[in-house]
């Protein structure tokens, strides 16, 4: 197991294991997000499972922050050696002849991505933490549909959550199915998981933009 | 047929090059790339200028030697050939063509547009080989039964000449489609089985040391390889090479 990390194929299985991962767990976030649509009170109950249960809080909370972490590092670091494997560009390079602009331009996507977390956590993470332990809040159940909402308010905080998810939908898009080439898989199975990939890669994104408008076009008035 | 050439031209290793422009007449589209490149090199002789210097061999697409990047792409428009095998008639009257050498910190140029694919022998010096016995009792390759779905897939591996476009066309100059065809012509084989472990591993350090660039999938290399050699070498070889890392 020695020098495992050194090596590039190691690297690129670490992108795929960490992506994974995190689309999956954009999967769990879509679901309990829905609910904030289709059902409020379950919202808010899976919302306080979600906030007060400690296996969710110190163990897979963690775990996720390390998740986007070992991605993004991984990415800049791939970046930067790609970039000096080339040190001399080419006056005319047709990338567009031979590869999507997704597969290309994945450090543009994931930057975009990673910009907006900082919204996200600065929205949600940043203000429970401030709720629960600085300013000690007593335990609400009923607080985080009428929070959600409040958020979208703003047009300028929707069109960022709208922008943000449609350059997920563009890094999904090649992501997805590229993690399973480079842990090895490229079988009769192949096709099926490109076809999902591009399933995965619109309806979640377009799940998570609807949710934001919805939310924006149905203010909660006291 | 006439034409704008924009070539690259480079005096020597050192030296910073530049793009020079050439018109060029009375090209028929019958003519092969190079061909091309030879009625230029023959007017800059006669009129006393150094002609451009390009790499090629046999001219017939099997050598692996011919590596221009042709209007950003390497080997040019054309798909499954080489740069000798590329015809004018793909080109129009009064086309610009940009021709520069294939790009990559591994393969540094010698002079104009060739340059220095050592990079790729090393690769196959560390294990692009079989052990066998030659001391008088050598096994006939053929009395080792081997899967035709297998045999055939090793044989594809083994169309790759080389030529380095895999690397040219790559956004980040990898070399994995190359080195996995290297890994999986002998991978497949159970002639090639006996060192597969240490093979992979000594292959795809040496290809990192080289300073190639990391695979992201994007496919690019397939397309442009004119032997079509598949990514699914590449994810056959990071098979092996996961395999034989967490073997020990």
């Amino acid at each position: 197991m020695s020098g495992l990390i050194k090596s590039s194929i190691a690297r690129k299985v670490v992108m795929a294991l960490s992506g994974l991962f995190l689309v999956f767990f954009l999967a769990q976030h879509f679901t309990i997000n829905v609910t904030s649509v289709l059902a409020p009170d379950t919202f808010n109950e899976w919302s306080h499972f979600m906030g007060y249960n400690g296996l969710v809080q110190f163990i897979l909370q963690p775990i996720l922050i390390a998740g986007v972490i070992v991605h993004f590092v991984m990415g800049i670091v791939l970046e930067i050696q790609n970039n000096r494997a080339r040190a001399i560009k080419y006056k005319k390079y047709s990338g567009g002849a031979n590869a999507s602009w997704m597969s290309r331009n994945m450090i543009i996507t994931g930057l975009v991505v990673l910009a907006f977390l900082g919204l996200h956590f600065y929205d949600f993470w940043v203000h429970e933490m401030d709720y629960k332990y600085i300013t000690a809040n007593p335990e609400d159940p009923t607080r985080y549909l009428e929070e959600t909402v409040h958020k979208f308010e703003p047009v300028w905080r929707t069109v960022l959550y709208v922008i943000a998810f449609v350059l997920l939908a563009l890094h999904l898009w090649h992501g997805f199915a590229s993690s399973f080439q480079s842990m090895g898989v490229n079988n009769k199975y192949t096709p099926a998981i490109q076809t999902f990939t591009k399933i995965y890669a619109i309806a979640i994104p377009a799940g998570f933009i609807f949710i934001a408008l919805y939310h924006h076009f149905n203010p909660i008035t006291q | 047929m006439k034409l704008n050439l924009k070539i690259w031209r480079q005096k020597d290793a050192r030296s910073k090059g530049e793009m020079k422009d050439y018109p060029i007449n009375g090209i028929e589209g019958d003519m092969s790339f190079l061909e091309m490149l030879d009625v230029l090199n023959e007017e800059l002789i006669n009129k006393g200028e150094e002609p451009v210097q390009f790499d090629h061999d046999c001219r017939e697409g099997i050598c692996g030697s011919c590596s221009l990047q042709i209007n950003g792409e390497p080997h040019g428009p054309d798909r499954l050939v080489t740069t000798c095998q590329l015809h004018m008639r793909k080109f129009n009257d009064g086309d610009t063509i940009v021709i520069e050498p294939f790009r990559a910190t591994a393969f540094p140029v010698i002079k104009d547009l060739v340059i220095d694919r050592s990079a790729f022998d090393r690769i196959q010096q560390v294990g692009g080989y079989i052990s066998v016995n030659t001391s008088g009792n050598t096994v006939d390759a053929n009395a080792t039964p081997i899967e035709k779905e297998k045999a055939d897939d090793s044989f594809y591996a083994a169309t790759c000449i080389g030529c380095g476009a895999c690397v040219a066309a790559c956004k980040n100059a990898s070399a994995m489609l190359f080195t996995s065809a290297k890994v999986s012509q002998f991978a497949l084989l159970p002639q090639g089985r006996v060192e597969a472990t240490e093979r992979v591993q000594s292959m795809v350090r040496q290809m990192d040391l080289e300073g190639f660039g990391n695979c992201t999938n994007t496919g690019a290399c397939e397309v442009e390889c004119p032997k079509g050699i598949s990514l699914e070498n590449i994810a056959r070889m990071n098979r092996e090479y996961l395999s034989a890392k967490l073997k020990g």
